[in-house]
């Protein structure tokens, strides 16, 4: 349903404008209908990038971005405003979503005026009362209220709610549970999951692992604005490929093993590995030569992209930056 | 020495009356222990981080004790605390490293602040400097300014500087929040790096993120609505826990493994209650799926096990 | 050890700890049925119930109605000679007259009426000047922004009292509204400074980014969106830009480049000193202009603190 192709985004900084920063580079992944992908990484990742690029709130300066088989990776007023019946996104701070002086009825009705002009107040009314139902509100309690009134919880199965106005087919959802406590993340989370079955497709960006395996279908892992690994939630994480993802899976505190029983375990793979690099085994495996492998401006590993490993899981370059060495040692050149 | 806090109540003066966020909490923490206190937002775990070490205009002290190395802390007095702020009890306050002047560079500022203390810069270089190589940031440091410096690395600066005169007490409020996850682990490891050292005698970390604790904390604290939910080491906490808030707690958090598909994990329904009158009885009844009737009454505080406290009338 | 790039990454922020964080363990309270366009409304009722609001606007409305209908019940002309000169406040001139017998009250009423006209014209058009750069170029940003930036500093830089007093020396006939819109042409480059500076730090909030996703368009966002948030801070800025504009008035008058064919009360404090009004103790002639302006300008500054009460619905709730 949505498929980006070779994403960039490059930021001119510096004094007048003479350095690039790609924060996002070569990017390519998809998500079907009803299946919920996870853009992981870090902050300086780019996955926010990713995410209001896809929900034109920045503009792209490279690759494609196709939505139901049509290129959307430029888009003038009127063709942004039928985008948006289709795409939507919820971000990180539920107060932040919400105009303070106003109630939070007034979102409900700034959708009400841009897309259904025309919509009695009684059918509105229905239909405003059926999304809410789907997030488990009660209009009663929400509806009257300034959004400082009202708990993140609350605010963000708000906004899930009025993207669910529209009938999208995807939704961007940007670190919607990092602000929020414990016990209700979840319920958000089952929400995204309750949405995932009813065919919603979701982009869920997030920093946090296991929140991202709990929910997801796919994985796409970012480091520094480009994939170093995509696949099955399950493929991956069982069988974490690029040293990054293994650098993340060690360094998240699981609430059922200890950092020291993790690098035991990691100390042990990494020695089965040492001096291997996987990507250029199936790189070459694949019949793909090494000395093709082209070299971005800026001396990133660029090249040819993600080779594929197992089936759909694919991985990227091993290298996290042009001047490593690659782990297969110095003696191969690539 | 340890730390005792006997029935601390701190509350904070509004227009619309005092909301009763610290409402009687009572626990020790041992020589050498790191105690994580864990809880959600607005359950008093913050104010309680303040109230040991100052009560800004807000708060007030309306009742019971701190005691840190047979001394008992003059939590009312601003004056008399001065004495033993930053030298026998330390905070890392939320949002830290955020706090930090942008103007002046880490090592200027850091001076400045031990002038404030009378301590001079000069004389606890050496020691300052070593103890930047332990956390694994170098001397040059010192020069930079702190928009030059990571999340991680400004954390680990902040960490060092509160504990420079090593102090008795370490309490440091959502230190690994605003973090990624590898500095996390940096600076979570750096903090258990500096009681074995002895640079800091005992520890109170406060955090919403139960699993960091589960990896540094030797004991976790569960706090709810201003009050003492369970107590105990942070193994049993996470795989044997008592109290119902915090089972349903450790059960709302998805392990890296823990599918939809598979098992649905569930939250907890509704939200804690206003502190500004808070109910009579155990606070977390309008939740809690075993109340009954005897909860009307607050559950004490007590020890149900060795080391394990809990306040709850269905555990006994 | 590698810094991260410079660009201001998002770093996953401080967590739930944002939730409750004014006022800690305070549940929200329930507070308010629905109203349709009820809005507005409850905006009304509060700023009826703020004791700023409600003093400042009286005196302001107080001495507008003079302004307004005080010249009709006025007993002499304002630059009749219609009493004995220098005569101290009596029955029969409240404000007593001026050294050629004029009655002070007469001209206080008609001065009243330029000056408020000199503020709200001088101010509304350096407020609609300023307002409007300000809006697109913090919203905008980018080349737009940088253009106007240019020209707000161009204005900035010249010396605007300067040229108006050369503009004024060589017009022939200078009438009220034209002194205000000299003035407001000249006034609002930090307007559009503060404007923008306002719209830029308002843009970065979500829903802005919301609204876009509304399929909205700039001009509606920055009309129901961002101004909106910014309601008391743009009454404060028509607040200074009014009484700026008196005064800049004021001082035109002073020295005088007032305008020919109106009294105000500037011109009155001018005439007041050029008669050596204090060296003789007229004090009635220059005291009531002088504190007219005070306590218009003034209570235009209360009524606004008040007002932020009223706008700020977190405010209102202390």
């Amino acid at each position: 349903m949505l498929t980006l192709h070779e994403l960039d985004k490059v930021y001119r900084t510096g004094t007048f404008g003479t350095s690039d920063l790609h924060a996002v580079r070569q990017v390519s992944l998809d998500v079907r209908r009803g299946e919920v992908v996870s853009l992981i990484g870090e902050s300086g990742s780019g996955k926010s990038t990713i995410g209001k690029m896809v929900l034109h709130l920045l503009s792209s300066t490279g690759g494609t971005i196709t939505f139901d088989g049509r290129d959307v990776t430029k888009l003038g007023f009127r063709a942004r405003r039928d985008y948006y019946r289709k795409v939507q996104g919820v971000f990180q701070d539920p107060f932040s979503s919400f105009n303070p002086i106003y109630k939070v009825d007034r979102t409900f009705e700034t959708l009400r005026r841009s897309y259904f002009p025309r919509v009695a107040s009684g059918e509105w009314r229905e239909k405003l009362d059926g999304a809410l139902a789907a997030v488990t509100l009660e209009p009663d309690d929400i509806l009257g209220k300034y959004p400082h009134q009202l708990s993140g919880g609350q605010l963000q199965r708000l906004l899930i709610a009025r993207a669910l106005l529209l009938d999208i087919e995807l939704l961007v959802a940007d670190e919607i549970i990092s602000m929020l406590d414990a016990s209700t993340r979840i319920d958000v989370l089952n929400l995204l999951g309750e949405l995932k079955g009813r065919g919603l497709g979701i982009l869920f960006v997030t920093h946090d692992l296991s929140l991202g395996n709990y929910v997801s279908d796919r994985v796409v892992i970012l480091y520094k604005g480009r994939v170093v690994e995509r696949g099955d939630t399950t493929a991956v994480f069982d069988d974490p490929l690029h040293p990054y993802t293994r650098d993340l899976l060690a360094s998240v505190p699981h609430l059922d093993r200890t950092w020291e029983e993790v690098e035991a375990e990691e100390a042990e793979r990494t020695r089965r590995l040492a001096g291997r690099c996987l990507y250029h085994e199936d790189i070459t495996a694949q019949g793909r030569s090494l000395g093709d492998e082209a070299e971005s401006v800026d001396g990133v590993p660029n090249g040819l992209g993600l080779v594929e490993h197992a089936p759909g899981h694919f991985v990227g370059c091993f290298r996290k930056a042009a001047e490593e060495d690659c782990p297969a040692g110095p003696a191969v050149k690539p | 020495m340890a730390l005792a806090v006997n029935d601390l109540k701190v509350w904070y003066r509004t227009l619309r009356g005092d909301v009763k966020a610290l409402d009687g909490v009572t626990f020790e923490v041992a020589d050498g222990e790191i105690m994580g206190i864990a809880g959600e937002s607005g359950c008093g775990k913050t104010t309680l981080g303040k109230a040991l070490i100052r009560l800004d205009t807000r708060m007030k002290h309306v009742g019971g004790t701190v005691v840190l190395d047979d001394d008992e802390l003059p939590l009312a007095d601003d004056a008399a605390m001065r004495r033993y702020r930053y030298r026998e009890v330390s905070l890392i306050p939320q949002y830290a490293m955020s706090a930090m002047n942008p103007t002046r560079k880490i090592g200027r500022m850091i001076r400045d602040l031990l002038a404030a203390h009378n301590v001079r810069y000069a004389e606890v270089l050496p020691e300052l400097e070593r103890r930047l190589k332990l956390v694994g940031l170098e001397t040059d440091v010192l020069k930079r300014y702190p928009i030059e410096l990571s999340g991680g690395m400004k954390q680990r600066v902040v960490l060092v500087l509160s504990t420079l005169l090593n102090p008795s007490l370490l309490i440091g409020d959502e230190v690994t929040s605003a973090l990624d996850v590898s500095s996390q682990k940096a600076v979570a490891r750096a903090l258990v790096e500096f009681r074995d050292h002895g640079f800091v005698k005992s520890m109170i970390v406060i955090t919403h993120d139960i699993s960091v604790l589960f990896q540094v904390a030797d004991t976790i604290l569960v706090m709810y609505a201003g009050h003492l939910a369970e107590k105990a080491p942070a193994k049993t906490i996470i795989n044997a826990p008592l109290h119902p808030y915090t089972k349903m707690l450790i059960g709302a958090l998805p392990k890296v493994g823990d599918r939809y598909e598979e098992q649905q994990l569930e939250g907890i329904e509704g939200r804690p209650p206003s502190l500004l009158e808070p109910p009579a009885g155990c606070r977390f009844r309008d939740r809690c799926p075993l109340v009954h009737d005897k909860c009307a009454e607050a559950p004490p505080f007590r020890e149900v096990a060795e080391g394990h406290h809990v306040a709850c009338w269905a555990v006994s | 050890m590698r810094k991260e790039n410079g660009m201001t990454a998002t770093q996953p922020t401080a967590g739930p700890g944002a939730e409750a964080s004014e006022q800690p363990g305070v549940a929200g309270s329930p507070k308010g049925g629905r109203k349709a366009g009820g809005d507005t409304r409850e905006t009304l009722y509060f700023a009826l119930r703020n004791p700023k609001v409600l003093i400042g606007a009286v005196v302001v409305v107080a001495f507008l109605l003079l302004g307004l209908i005080g010249p009709a019940f006025l007993k002499y002309a304002p630059m009749d000679y219609a009493g004995p000169p220098m005569a101290p406040p009596s029955a029969d001139f409240p404000f007593g007259t001026t050294t050629f017998g004029q009655d002070v009250f007469a001209q206080f009423v008609a001065g009243l009426r330029s000056t408020f006209l000199v503020g709200l014209l001088g101010g509304g058009v350096a407020a609609v000047i300023g307002m409007t750069i300000g809006f697109v170029a913090g919203y905008r940003g980018g080349l737009i922004d940088e253009l106007l930036n240019m020209l707000t500093n161009v204005v900035l830089v010249i010396p605007g009292f300067v040229v108006l007093i050369i503009i004024n020396a060589y017009l022939g006939v200078r009438s009220v509204p034209m002194q205000a819109l000299y003035i407001g042409i000249f006034s609002w480059p930090w307007v559009a400074r503060a404007v923008r500076s306002q719209t830029l730090s308002l843009r970065s909030r979500d829903f802005i980014d919301l609204a876009r996703l509304s399929g909205v368009g700039v001009g509606t966002i920055l009309r129901r969106e961002v101004a909106p948030n910014m309601y008391s801070y743009l009454f404060m800025t028509f607040v200074l830009l009014f009484g700026g504009s008196i005064l800049t008035a004021a001082s035109l008058d002073f020295i005088g480049l007032g305008p020919t064919n109106a009294m105000s009360l500037g011109l009155m404090m001018n005439q007041a000193v050029q008669w050596s009004a204090l060296h003789l103790g007229l004090w009635w002639w220059f005291i009531p202009p002088g504190l007219g302006i005070t306590l218009i300008v003034g209570s235009l500054y209360i009524m606004n603190v008040g007002l932020d009460e009223v706008f700020n619905p977190k405010l209102r709730e202390m």
